[in-house]
């Protein structure tokens, strides 16, 4: 799967010229219809508990806790990318201590959450973290809970932003780009595509995955726990 | 947001740390580092830019523009101004979070007023 995926950003990357980042990050908007779908059972059940695994967002914690929803928020991709979590390997080069990346995050008992909200996290964390976080994502949520990804399309571009997402309606999200600390001049950067294979291996433990059409570059996906 | 009138609450400056529990029946403002628990069941409590409270909070309103390890729990309204960092559970009747705020852990909005902290 990495081979294929680092082809693909080599072929990016190769014809890519650095444009000039925006100085402020920009919002735009999107309709989603993965969101509508999670809005649906949202709207039709209470006391649900929901994992919003993007930066903070005080539109998502006043749209979901405003519907009697228990919100809980931890931005996984700042937190991957915590020099803490840096260990050596054999050849001296520093890479995430999985071990400890799981001890520290994702704590949960199992079983826990109804809705799980990924956003475009696999897009953006490093390689060896994605399936061990998928693996514990299917660990904490409910038999049947439901868990929506954003994964980009090739056309998307070796820099395409990182967005993170403000739910402000029933199926509709406001993108702004994520800057992992005050005064960066672009968001984190894209580590790879995935395509619907490597996407149907990655959550092959769920019990059924639908796929929507991509619009703007994005792909979104819903899984069933 | 100027720390408030100090005639008006308990103020806790940046240089002072504290280390316990700590406990009252008027408004409290912390601008220094707390570690421990801190209970005003029927006043509030502010954690100003300076603040750094390693503790379980438990008051009737809490506003947070500072850094806050613990649990949060509020009989009315919890308010993250957009400097605050929090890591811990808040549980409040309504909550208020300014854009560039940043928080992680669960979010629990109790409908009855007072069951928050009386839980």
């Amino acid at each position: 799967m990495a081979s294929v995926a680092e082809s693909v950003m080599r072929f990016f990357r190769g014809s890519s010229d650095q444009a000039p980042a925006p100085a402020v990050p920009q919002k735009r908007s999107r309709r989603s219809s993965g969101m509508a779908e999670i809005s649906r059972l949202l709207n039709s059940e209470e006391a649900l508990c929901v994992l919003d695994l993007g930066s903070t967002s005080a539109n998502n914690i006043s749209f979901l806790t405003a519907k009697g929803h228990k919100n809980y928020s931890e931005d996984l991709l700042r937190a991957s990318l915590d020099p803490a979590l840096r260990v050596k390997d054999e050849t001296g080069k520093l890479v995430p201590d999985i071990k400890k990346f799981l001890e520290e995050n994702l704590t949960y008992q199992n079983g826990l959450f109804d809705v799980v909200l990924c956003w475009n996290l696999p897009d953006y964390m490093e390689e060896s973290l994605v399936k061990p976080t998928i693996d514990r994502l299917w660990s904490v949520m409910k038999p049947g809970g439901l868990l929506l990804v954003f994964f980009h399309t090739r056309d998307a571009g070796p820099d395409a932003p990182c967005y993170r997402f403000h739910i402000t309606g029933t199926d509709m999200l406001d993108m702004q780009e994520v800057r992992l600390r005050e005064g960066d001049k672009h968001s984190p950067r894209l580590q790879r595509v995935f395509n619907n294979r490597h996407i149907e291996n990655l959550f092959r433990d769920f019990a059924s995955i639908k796929f929507f059409l991509a619009r703007d570059a994005i792909r979104e996906v819903l899984l069933v726990r | 947001m100027e720390a408030p009138n100090t005639g008006e609450f308990a103020h806790i400056g940046k240089s002072v740390v504290i280390k316990g529990e700590l406990s009252g029946s008027e408004d409290l403002y912390v601008d220094g580092h707390v570690e421990g628990s801190i209970e005003l069941r029927n006043n509030s409590l502010t954690v100003g830019p300076n603040g750094n409270i390693k503790a379980n909070i438990k008051a009737k309103g809490v506003v947070i523009q500072g850094k806050v390890d613990g649990s949060v729990s509020a009989s009315e309204r919890v308010e993250l101004r957009k400097s605050a960092v929090v890591n811990g559970d808040v549980v409040a009747s309504r909550i208020a979070i300014e854009e560039g705020a940043s928080f992680q852990g669960k979010i629990d909005i109790q409908r009855e007023p007072g069951k928050a902290v009386a839980s």
